[in-house]
């Protein structure tokens, strides 16, 4: 186990060091920032001394060597966008980013696995019927134009949301309930299938022979083996969102981490891409981690 | 007159699928009573575990409908019965067992908590469930049952396996236990174990047991009444011994014709000429565990070598080390002179046409999306020296007809095939390659007796239209003493024995192979009583 995790990380830590490489030369081809944050009238003498003092004046290969060196002593540099370390400015964000994800995933992974197994135990049901289409649909919805919707009904005409920011348990509902309907609808679709082979297999057979009752022949007997597949799937989802709902992020006005790396990016603040690049890579390693661990703990025939 | 224990009274099922309705059972009529085992014997098809599922309440409906009949425990229609009374009785006071149970036992959850299931189920508190499993486990013969508990199903062998599965059955002393096929995927001597487990618990129980099998060895072992089945209709039924000796109908005069074991043994042949295939000292080792420890032998041309063994014994790998699917470790086989281990690729290449591989499963082993043209001719798309593009028609149409099937199949797919035809492909397109030696593993051993006789038959008959030699490898040793001129007897990776048919059947040397013998079961009940008291002598408990 140990090895294997062990392993996981090596390989991850050399995709991230080529990710890190491929990031900072491909950001400064985008050119140099000194004219996004100088005001238009700027003397050259001005100009000068912000290139000077952010080291945009020096060769590429040593921007990269001091890049490194600073990053050996977990200093991921400064924003020159808002004058402090890079790594508070992207870890506040990757917060926020996090809840959302977290609160977002839970609520779909609970009412994707409840209503998709019930649907699976009585397919072709009315149930499954009314499941299945609006799951299509759900699957299939363009978030961008469901999120301005939502804030044209709620927020707009009915008043009874606000239309963007933070600060409220309220401000969370519009952005929560966008994000949900599409993993919703994909998980919904794969736990119905993973769920409809799981109880149509030889051991749920032998648990109707023993008598045993419909709702543990569901969620104890079939749901564990179903949940394999699903899983991935979850985890899948989950890392889109952590690497930023950038949409949902940007038009409810959100603090998040995708919101920040579009930001970012517009202006240059490659100290802050960087970083914000860094931290969801890591995340994603983690939740990868996490997913082939709770494979093994569903089935005891997965051993790392 | 006084209730059966159970009683199936003119039971209809039938089944509506996208091609049509399907009657499944029609008009079905038999009972079970306390101590006794009835059997019901039929092929695939017949309908044989259709009423069993249909008392189990196992059967999906739709697509399934029960048009007719009753069942009755203790006189009272079960098809009246809510679906939670239906439930009650289910492990209760009937159990059931099936084929296959690594897929009937529940991947993910131990098999103590499994055990302990059926009982917590039927009200048995927690605490009480777990010592009674582990009590059965010990009951059913599983070694270290304290540590049996906490394991998963993936960790146990077969015939462990169906242990637990009877341990499960039994947990809650029920009066019926019913076990659909329990035997058909085990070894012989695991096999004997379990049917004598069986009858040893219901000994102790007094239960009813009703089998439903395809093998009239089973039927003969441990059967006092057999009902048989064809096309979803009892054709014959009564006592074990009495059916088989005096059959009254066809159909049951055919099942135990095709029943095999009672071909006359052939001589000796001269194997002093040169042999087609030679095989000295093969190794192969996965890993570090040692799956063939050195095994010599030889084919003579047209000769019929069988390799018999319970799993794990090698004989597979004895095959594809042959055929250098796997890289042996050590040793020599020399076709014709030539030696296929150390032989470079071209020339392996060459000569792998001459030796040609039949599979247990042609569900698998024919691919679903090529047309039965195509997987034959494919032969000659990579040899293609063997027969000019404009022939190839007209041959595979010859080949086809050599197997017993027609012409105009030629076109059609494998899933549209029976499982028999399917082998019979299998056949005609390991014979399009013109080979010498065709090596067949289990190539019968999931067909039913009438159809496996059949193939049977045709393996011989093109033995002699083509001077072929086989290497057969098999489990069930009544067809390889119909089918085989010699026999090696493996075991654990080695050759244990080896000689003529008529040797090794009627003078076997080692005791291993003896207890094969004694294990393995005669369709006739008489010989079977006679083996199963030699059995307890050789195999005491």
């Amino acid at each position: 186990m140990k090895q294997f995790i062990g392993k996981r990380a090596i390989a991850s830590a050399v995709s991230l060091v080529g990710l890190v490489i491929l990031v900072f030369f491909l950001s400064r081809l985008t050119g140099d920032p000194t004219d996004l944050y100088l005001p238009i009238d700027a003397s050259q003498e001005m100009r000068d001394q912000f290139r000077e003092l952010n080291g945009f004046n020096d060769p590429l290969i040593v921007q990269f060597g001091r890049y490194v060196a600073d990053l050996a002593r977990l200093d991921f540099g400064q924003s020159i966008r808002e004058a402090r370390p890079a790594i508070d400015v992207v870890l506040q964000g990757f917060s926020w980013t996090l809840s959302l994800a977290a609160i977002t995933m839970t609520l779909v992974t609970i009412a994707a696995i409840v209503i998709g197994s019930l649907a699976a135990f009585n397919v072709g049901g009315v149930f499954d019927r009314i499941t299945t289409f609006f799951s299509l649909i759900g699957a299939s919805a363009p978030d961008f134009w469901i999120a301005i919707v939502a804030i044209v009904i709620f927020a707009v005409n009915l008043h009874w949301l606000p239309t963007s920011g933070t600060g409220t348990p309220w401000h969370w509902v519009l952005p929560v309930a966008v994000l949900f309907i599409r993993p919703f609808g994909l998980i919904l679709q794969v736990v119905r299938g993973s769920m409809i082979t799981a109880l149509s297999s030889a051991y749920v057979k032998t648990a109707k022979a023993k008598g045993v009752r419909s709702r543990p022949i569901i969620f104890v007997h079939g749901l564990r083996n179903g949940m394999l597949p699903v899983i991935t799937v979850i985890g899948d989802q989950a890392a889109g969102i952590l690497n930023g709902a950038v949409v949902v992020e940007t038009i409810f006005g959100f603090p998040g981490i995708g919101k920040l790396m579009i930001d970012s990016i517009l202006q240059r603040d490659f100290a802050v891409v960087l970083a914000a690049i860094m931290v969801s890579a890591l995340a994603i390693f983690i939740m990868n981690l996490l997913i082939d661990l709770a494979y093994a703990l569903l089935d005891p025939r997965i051993r790392y | 007159m006084a209730d059966h224990l159970l009683e199936v009274r003119d039971l209809s099922v039938e089944f509506h699928t996208a091609a049509g309705t399907v009657k499944a059972v029609q008009g079905v009529n038999w009972h079970l009573d306390r101590g006794e085992t009835l059997a019901i014997l039929g092929e695939s098809g017949s309908g044989k575990s259709v009423s069993a599922s249909a008392v189990m309440n196992l059967i999906d409906m739709p697509p399934g409908k029960i048009t007719s009949g009753q069942i009755l425990l203790d006189g009272k229609d079960m098809l009246k019965m809510t679906a939670e009374q239906r439930r009650q009785i289910n492990g209760k006071r009937i159990a059931m067992i099936f084929q296959d149970p690594l897929a009937h036992l529940n991947p993910v959850y131990t098999v103590g908590w499994q055990i302990a299931e059926i009982m917590t189920t039927h009200g048995t508190p927690g605490a009480e469930a777990k010592a009674r499993a582990l009590a059965l486990l010990k009951r059913v013969g599983l070694p270290e049952p304290e540590v049996a508990m906490g394991k998963y199903p993936h960790q146990f062998s077969g015939g462990q396996r169906q242990r637990l599965m009877i341990a499960m059955a039994m947990a809650c002393k029920p009066d019926i236990l019913i076990a659909d096929e329990p035997t058909t995927a085990l070894d012989v001597t695991v096999q004997a174990q379990i049917l004598a487990l069986m009858e040893e618990l219901q000994h102790e129980t007094g239960m009813g047991l009703l089998l439903i099998t395809h093998d009239l060895g089973v039927v003969a072992e441990i059967a006092d009444r057999v009902v048989v089945m064809n096309g979803g209709r009892i054709v014959e039924e009564g006592g074990a011994a009495e059916v088989y000796r005096n059959p009254k109908h066809p159909y049951t005069k055919k099942l135990i014709d095709a029943a095999p074991g009672k071909g006359a043994m052939p001589e000796e042949r001269d194997r002093s000429a040169q042999p087609l295939l030679k095989v000295e000292n093969l190794q192969l080792s996965y890993g570090a565990f040692k799956a063939l420890k050195g095994a010599s032998f030889n084919i003579m041309p047209g000769e019929t070598v069988a390799v018999v063994g319970e799993s794990g014994s090698g004989k597979s790998t004895l095959a594809r080390a042959i055929l250098r699917l796997e890289e042996p470790d050590g040793g020599r086989a020399l076709y014709n002179g030539k030696d296929l281990v150390t032989m470079g690729a071209r020339e392996l290449y060459g000569l792998r046409r001459d030796i040609q591989m039949v599979f247990q499963d042609p569900t698998q082993s024919l691919n679903p999306r090529m047309t039965v043209f195509q997987l034959i001719s494919e032969a000659w798309v990579i040899h293609p020296d063997i027969l000019p593009k404009r022939e190839w028609k007209e041959r595979v149409g010859e080949l086809l007809v050599k197997v017993g099937l027609s012409r105009e199949m030629a076109q059609r797919y494998p899933h549209q095939f029976s499982g028999g035809q399917r082998q019979r492909i299998a056949i005609a397109r390991a014979l399009a390659m013109e080979p010498k030696l065709i090596i067949c593993d289990e190539a019968v051993s999931a067909l039913d007796v009438s159809i496996q006789a059949q193939v049977i038959a045709l393996l011989e008959g093109l033995r002699r239209e083509f001077d072929l030699s086989y290497l057969f490898i098999a489990h069930d040793l009544p067809v390889v003493k119909d089918f085989a001129d010699r026999v090696i007897v493996m075991k654990s990776g080695q050759i244990v024995e080896e000689g003529t048919v008529r040797q090794v059947f009627e003078n076997p040397a080692q005791p291993y192979t003896r207890a094969l013998l004694a294990a393995s079961l005669d369709p006739d009940p008489e010989v079977q009583a006679r083996r199963r008291a030699e059995r307890k002598e050789a195999l005491p408990a």
